[in-house]
């Protein structure tokens, strides 16, 4: 029953985070780019790109490239690179499907902006890495799976 | 206090720009192994980028980004001695900010 209602409210955030970005469409960019705070405290990879990209429907591609280690050695730091051949990318999300908190970062890229942003980020196990693209208001995506070792020795 | 340090240069018309920035990236959900207390999120949520005074790109990060980040872009156009500014807002309220021209 807890649980449920744990859900609810969660949800309940989410619909609240989407009304914020939809009333921030008329408003310039800057406006749009608002920290999503609920994006990035959602528990679930659909609630997460909910929250950050307006909706969990996204397709896979082959125009993304997502550059990451097979095996990291070091969950803590893991060299994540996203880059795409498409036009007219607005945003790219980096999602760590394992972590508590999956969302890793967004990114808000201006027109002039080529898609491409390199960073790296924390795992906390071995699971996937989702590099999600907005392009022309629909999401793309490319999933690459990244083992990590604990004892940070390999094997 | 620079806690930014960013490296750019043009080429090809592209412009490739490379920051490291010096932060504890807490993400909130780690434990003190001797008290067994939460350590406290402390992590930058929004980086910034301009080139020559306008906006390149908005960066939202979590707390899964690795400490001390590292974070690369690219954008079209850019000349060498153009400058770049990179600002960082974290979820205590401290903020940085640095410059650097176009290699």
């Amino acid at each position: 029953m807890n649980l449920l209602r744990r859900k609810f409210l969660k949800t309940a955030t989410f619909v609240g985070a989407a009304v914020t970005v939809g009333t921030g469409v008329l408003v310039p960019q800057r406006a749009l780019a608002a920290y999503a705070k609920a994006a990035f405290e959602a528990k679930d990879v659909s609630g997460a790109l909910t929250a950050s990209m307006g909706s969990d429907q996204h397709s896979a591609s082959d125009a993304i490239k997502l550059k990451a280690p097979d095996i990291a050695e070091n969950g803590a730091v893991v060299p994540v690179t996203v880059s795409s051949t498409m036009g007219n990318v607005e945003a790219i999300s980096i999602v760590a499907t394992g972590n508590n908190q999956p969302l890793t970062s967004t990114y808000a890229l201006t027109p002039a902006c080529e898609p491409f942003v390199s960073t790296r980020i924390k795992m906390g196990k071995t699971s996937d890495v989702i590099a999600v693209v907005k392009a022309d208001g629909k999401l793309y995506s490319t999933t690459k799976e990244v083992k990590v070792t604990i004892g940070g020795c390999g094997g | 206090m620079a806690s930014i340090k960013i490296r750019a240069k043009a080429k090809d018309g592209i412009t490739t720009v490379k920051s490291l920035m010096s932060h504890p990236m807490e993400t909130g959900l780690r434990k003190d192994s001797k008290t067994g207390e939460k350590i406290p999120a402390h992590h930058i949520t929004e980086v910034t980028a301009e080139h020559n005074g306008n906006l390149v790109m908005t960066a939202n990060w979590g707390g899964a980004i690795s400490k001390n980040p590292y974070l690369s872009f690219k954008f079209k156009g850019g000349a060498a001695g153009d400058k770049i500014k990179i600002s960082w807002v974290d979820n205590m309220g401290k903020s940085d900010s640095a410059e650097a021209a176009v290699k």
